[in-house]
C-alpha cells in the first residue's frame, strides 16, 4: 500500500453508482477552499455594508424609497406575523396550562404566557417569519434587477444604487421589525387568553393584571427592540446576496435561498448573543 | 460615397469646439481572469462625432462602454470624460460626470416595476427635483414622443416589445440632456425595419443635440447609417479606425473578412 491515505467518498450519482477515492492532500485542499471562501464571503459582506452606510448617511437621501420600503416590509408582512403571532399563543397556552397543572403552579399560567410571548417566542418567531418572507423577497428581486442590469441602469443614471436599494431596505427592515414583534406579541397574548378562556373562566383584565404584575419596562423592551438586530441581519444579507448575483434565473433562485437560509441562521445565532447581552446589561 | 449620416447631418467638422475630445481612451486593458478582452485601445471621440466601434461577438465592445460609463474599472491605460480621468473616482464623484452621459443598454434595463412613463421620469426624479411633478410630466412626454412612445406610458416594460423597449431605453437615456451618449447594440435582435426606424431616430437626435456619441455594433449597415466614424476591434486591438471608405480599402484580412460577411 502507497504512503497515501484513501479516503472513500460516497456514491455521487444516484444512476451512475461510483466510487472514489480521494487524498487527504485533496481533502485538505477542498476545507482549504471551503474556509477561504468562507471568510472571503464575510470579508466581501463587511465591505457591501461599509459602502451602503457611507451611502446611507450621506445625501441626497431616497426618502420616498423608504417610505415605499417600509410599507413593504411592515405592512405586508403584518398579517402574516400576527398569524404566526396568534398561534404561537395558542400552543403556549395549551402547553403552559398542561405543565402547570402537572405541578400545581396553574396560578403561574398568565405570568408564563406573557414573558414567554414578550421575552422568547414573539421576537424569534417574528425574526423567522421576516427573514423567510422579506429575505427572500428582497434577494429575489435585487438578483432580478442584477441579471437584467438594472442595478447597472441605476448606477449609470448617476443614482448611487447602495443608496437607493440597499440603505432603504436594510433601514426599513431595523425600522419595521420591532413594531412587528410587537404585533405579533400582541397576537399572541390575546389568542392565548382566548385559548385560555375558552377552558376556564379569566377574565381580560385579571390576565393581564396577574401577567404583568411585578414586571418592569427592562423586562420587555430590550428584548422587543433586539429585533432591530434581526432586521440589520435580514436586510443586509438578502441585499448582499441579490445584489452580487451571477448566472441568470439559476443564480436568483440561488440568491433567494441563501438570502432566506443564512439570514435565518444567523438571526438565530443573533439571539443567543442578545439573550447573553440583555442578561447582563439588564438584569 | 455619402453615408446617411453625411446626407443627414450635412456633415462638416465638429463645430464649436476646439477639437479636444469629449472621451478619450488611452491604452486601455482589461483582462478577465487569463483572458485579455482589451488590449491597448485607443480612441477619441470628439463633440458632435458619432464613432461606431464594430467586432464580432465576445471581443469586448460592451465591455468597453462599460468602462467609459464607469461600471468597471481598466487594469492599466486611463478613460478621460472632458479631460478628467474617471479612475479611481468614487461613487458620488463619478455621478457627476454620469450626469453628462446617457447609456443604452443591449436589453433595455428598464425598470420592470415601474411604466414607461416612470421609467423615463427615473433620473428626472433623483437629479431634477427643483422639477415640479407637472413640469416633469410635460418632459417625460415630450421625450417620448421624440421616440414615438407617447401613446405607451402607462404600459410596463414587460407589455411592449423589444424595439419599443429600446426606444423607451432611449428616451430615458436622454432625460437629463447627455452631452455624451453611449449606445449598446442599439439594433440587435431586431427586424429590418424596427432597426431601420431606431437607426432614423438615433440621427435626428444626433442632428438635434450634436452629442459626441459610441455606439456599439456588429451590424455593419447600422453603422454606416449613423455613424461618421468606425473603429473595427479584434482580439483586444483597434485594427482599424475611420470612415467606411478606408475600411473598403483596407488590405487586412480581418477587415476584408468582416466586410465580406456583414
Amino acid at each position: 500500500m502507497s504512503d497515501r491515505e484513501h479516503i472513500v467518498v460516497a456514491d455521487i450519482h444516484p444512476l451512475i453508482p461510483e466510487q472514489r477515492t480521494v487524498s487527504l492532500p485533496y481533502a485538505l485542499d477542498y476545507v482549504g477552499r471551503m474556509t477561504n471562501g468562507f471568510f472571503e464571503w464575510f470579508g466581501e459582506l463587511g465591505i457591501f455594508f461599509w459602502k451602503v452606510l457611507r451611502a446611507g448617511l450621506t445625501p441626497p437621501y431616497e426618502w420616498r424609497e423608504l417610505v415605499r420600503q417600509l410599507d413593504e416590509v411592515g405592512s405586508k408582512s403584518l398579517p402574516l406575523v400576527a398569524a404566526a403571532g396568534a398561534a404561537i399563543g395558542v400552543v403556549i397556552s395549551m402547553e403552559a396550562r398542561y405543565s402547570l397543572s402537572r405541578f400545581g403552579a396553574k396560578s403561574m399560567f398568565s405570568t408564563t404566557l406573557v414573558y414567554s410571548v414578550i421575552q422568547v417566542m414573539g421576537p424569534i418567531m417574528t425574526g423567522l417569519i421576516v427573514s423567510g418572507r422579506v429575505g427572500a423577497g428582497i434577494g429575489a428581486e435585487l438578483a432580478s434587477m442584477k441579471v437584467t442590469e438594472q442595478i447597472d441602469a441605476v448606477e449609470a443614471s448617476a443614482i448611487n444604487p447602495y443608496r437607493l436599494l440597499a440603505a432603504t431596505r436594510i433601514l426599513a427592515c431595523i425600522l419595521m421589525l420591532p413594531l412587528l414583534t410587537l404585533a405579533a406579541d400582541a397576537s399572541g397574548l390575546l389568542m392565548g387568553w382566548i385559548a385560555q378562556a375558552m377552558v376556564e373562566p379569566l377574565s381580560f383584565h385579571q390576565f393581564i393584571e396577574s401577567g404583568f404584575k411585578g414586571a418592569k419596562l427592562n423586562d420587555f423592551l430590550p428584548p422587543t427592540f433586539k429585533t432591530a438586530v434581526y432586521g440589520l441581519i435580514i436586510g443586509l444579507i438578502a441585499c448582499f446576496q441579490g445584489m452580487r448575483t451571477r448566472g441568470g434565473a439559476e443564480g436568483v433562485g440561488r440568491a433567494a435561498t441563501y438570502s432566506v437560509v443564512l439570514a435565518s441562521l444567523f438571526v438565530i445565532l443573533a439571539d443567543v448573543v442578545l439573550v447573553k447581552f440583555i442578561l447582563v446589561v439588564f438584569p | 460615397m455619402a453615408t446617411a449620416y453625411d446626407i443627414a447631418m450635412k456633415h462638416t467638422e465638429p463645430e464649436e469646439n476646439d477639437g479636444a475630445p469629449v472621451v478619450a481612451v488611452e491604452d486601455v486593458r482589461k483582462t478577465y481572469a487569463s483572458h485579455t478582452v482589451l488590449d491597448g485601445i485607443n480612441l477619441h471621440v470628439t463633440r458632435g462625432e458619432t464613432l461606431a466601434v464594430l467586432g464580432r461577438s465576445g471581443t469586448g465592445k460592451s465591455v468597453l462602454l462599460r468602462l467609459i460609463i464607469g461600471l468597471e474599472t481598466p487594469d492599466s491605460g486611463s478613460i478621460r470624460i472632458h479631460g478628467q480621468d474617471i479612475a479611481g473616482l468614487g461613487m458620488d464623484r463619478m455621478g457627476e460626470i454620469r450626469k453628462k452621459m446617457g447609456f443604452l443598454f443591449q436589453h433595455a434595463a428598464l425598470y420592470d416595476s415601474l411604466t414607461v412613463a416612470e421609467n423615463v421620469a427615473f433620473p428626472l426624479v433623483h437629479h431634477r427635483r427643483d422639477m415640479s411633478r407637472s413640469e416633469r410630466g410635460d418632459r417625460v412626454m415630450q421625450l417620448l414622443a421624440e421616440v414615438g412612445m407617447e401613446g405607451d406610458v402607462d404600459k410596463m416594460p414587460s407589455d411592449i416589445s423589444g424595439g419599443m423597449q429600446k426606444r423607451v431605453g432611449l428616451a430615458r437615456a436622454l432625460a437629463l440632456e447627455p452631452e455624451i451618449l453611449l449606445l449598446d447594440e442599439p439594433t440587435a435582435g431586431l427586424d429590418p425595419i424596427s432597426s431601420g426606424e431606431i437607426n432614423d431616430l438615433i440621427l435626428k437626435l444626433q442632428r438635434e443635440r450634436r452629442m459626441a456619441s459610441i455606439v456599439v455594433t456588429h451590424d455593419l449597415h447600422s453603422a454606416r447609417t449613423i455613424a461618421n466614424s468606425l473603429a473595427l476591434l479584434d482580439q483586444g486591438k483597434v485594427v482599424i479606425e475611420g470612415k467606411f471608405e478606408d475600411l473598403q480599402q483596407s488590405h487586412v484580412a480581418f477587415v476584408e473578412k468582416f466586410l465580406k460577411q456583414s
